[in-house]
């Protein structure tokens, strides 16, 4: 017979190592590239590979794909930053391979401007649009507190 | 009460009316570009390539044919040429391969094949089972040049100039109907091709 305290114990221990394993699993599963020298290095790798789109799949990044390709461009990434390349020099070189849409993130400039601009821009539209109906019916109101609203607007609409 | 409809039809109150009708009008427009989208999504799956319109990647990979001299981006110059990236895995490349063997009994231009992701033995097989429409054919199994082509699904060709500048890339398979209106219209409007060197070298 097992004591209730050992078979807790068991079960925690169970749980720790399948948590374990899933954890291994999941980092084994995606990114077979060896490991950069330095964790500097590691670390700019892998920020960068999340930041670049898996051509091939579209929605995923090069460090969640699984595909061939995806490998292969991390194993490029890998290179050109083990030859001393920058960020942006390793970005640069792939956009001009695929274009800005390998980049998530796209870049601020000019072309795109109306990209980052338009959210600001409806934002602006929308509280305009808000700021002068919320006057608009407070001057009602105010002409004439008595009328009924229904009549109120029926003669604005008249005017 | 009875005034309470007369606002919308009444005549000269027309500045009133377009209001109710402004955003049912941007209504209208957001469907017409919800809609227009849909219907070209699929073309959004191929992403014009920067390369068009620039000098092609160099490169030197090794001949399909063991002993073979290295396939180069040297093969490029002087005359127009068409690279046809590949491999014996792709299901569509197979279905391309009867216009590739068209293109080469034309004689128009010589296909420098880059066997991509693919074994020699595999790829010989396969010239030797549906017939070899390239003049060489360069190993790239861990798609070194491929990338350096910006190269993402097979079958990629692109059409070379004598200057060696890209200057058309097809994403899928080439038709008859494809060659003809997006290559040799492209070679024709530029003076037509000079007569290909001879095979081998």
């Amino acid at each position: 017979m097992h004591s209730p305290r050992r078979s807790h114990l068991r079960a925690l221990a169970g749980a720790a190592l399948l948590i374990g394993l899933v954890w291994v699993g999941r980092a084994l599963a995606v990114d077979a590239t060896p490991p950069l020298p330095t964790p500097q290095l590691q670390q700019r790798y892998l920020a960068l590979t999340h930041e670049l789109r898996c051509m091939q799949c579209q929605d995923e990044s090069l460090a969640d794909s699984q595909v061939d390709l995806a490998g292969q461009m991390r194993s490029e990434v890998h290179d050109l930053l083990l030859r001393g390349m920058t960020d942006q020099q390793v970005k640069d070189y792939l956009v001009s391979r695929y274009g800005e849409f390998i980049l998530f993130k796209p870049p601020m400039n000019w072309r795109n401007a109306w990209l980052w601009g338009a959210p600001i821009l409806l934002m602006l539209v929308g509280f305009l649009a808000g700021w002068r109906i919320i006057v608009g019916r407070r001057r009602l109101v105010d002409d004439d507190p008595d009328e009924p609203l229904d009549d109120t607007v029926d003669e604005h609409w008249q005017s | 009460m009875n005034q309470q409809a007369t606002p919308l039809q009444e005549p000269g109150t027309g500045g009133v009316r377009w209001r109710f009708l402004l955003p049912l009008g941007l209504f209208a427009a957001l469907l017409v570009v919800l809609f227009v989208g849909l219907v070209h999504s699929p073309e959004k799956n191929i992403i014009p390539s920067p390369l068009v319109g620039k000098a092609a990647p160099q490169f030197s990979i090794p001949n399909l044919v063991s002993g073979g001299t290295p396939v180069s981006s040297a093969a490029l110059r002087g005359h127009w040429s068409l690279v046809n990236v590949w491999g014996s895995w792709c299901a569509t490349c197979r279905d391309e391969h009867s216009t590739l063997l068209m293109i080469k009994q034309q004689g128009t231009v010589p296909i420098i094949g880059i066997d991509w992701n693919d074994t020699p033995a595999n790829a010989t097989n396969w010239l030797q089972q549906l017939g070899d429409p390239y003049q060489q054919v360069g190993e790239d199994p861990n798609g070194r040049v491929a990338i350096d082509w910006g190269v993402y699904a097979a079958p990629e060709s692109f059409l070379i100039n004598p200057q060696g500048v890209i200057v058309y890339k097809e994403v899928g398979e080439i038709t008859p109907d494809i060659w003809r209106e997006q290559f040799l219209s492209r070679i024709n409007a530029a003076g037509g091709a000079a007569p290909p060197p001879a095979t081998g070298g």
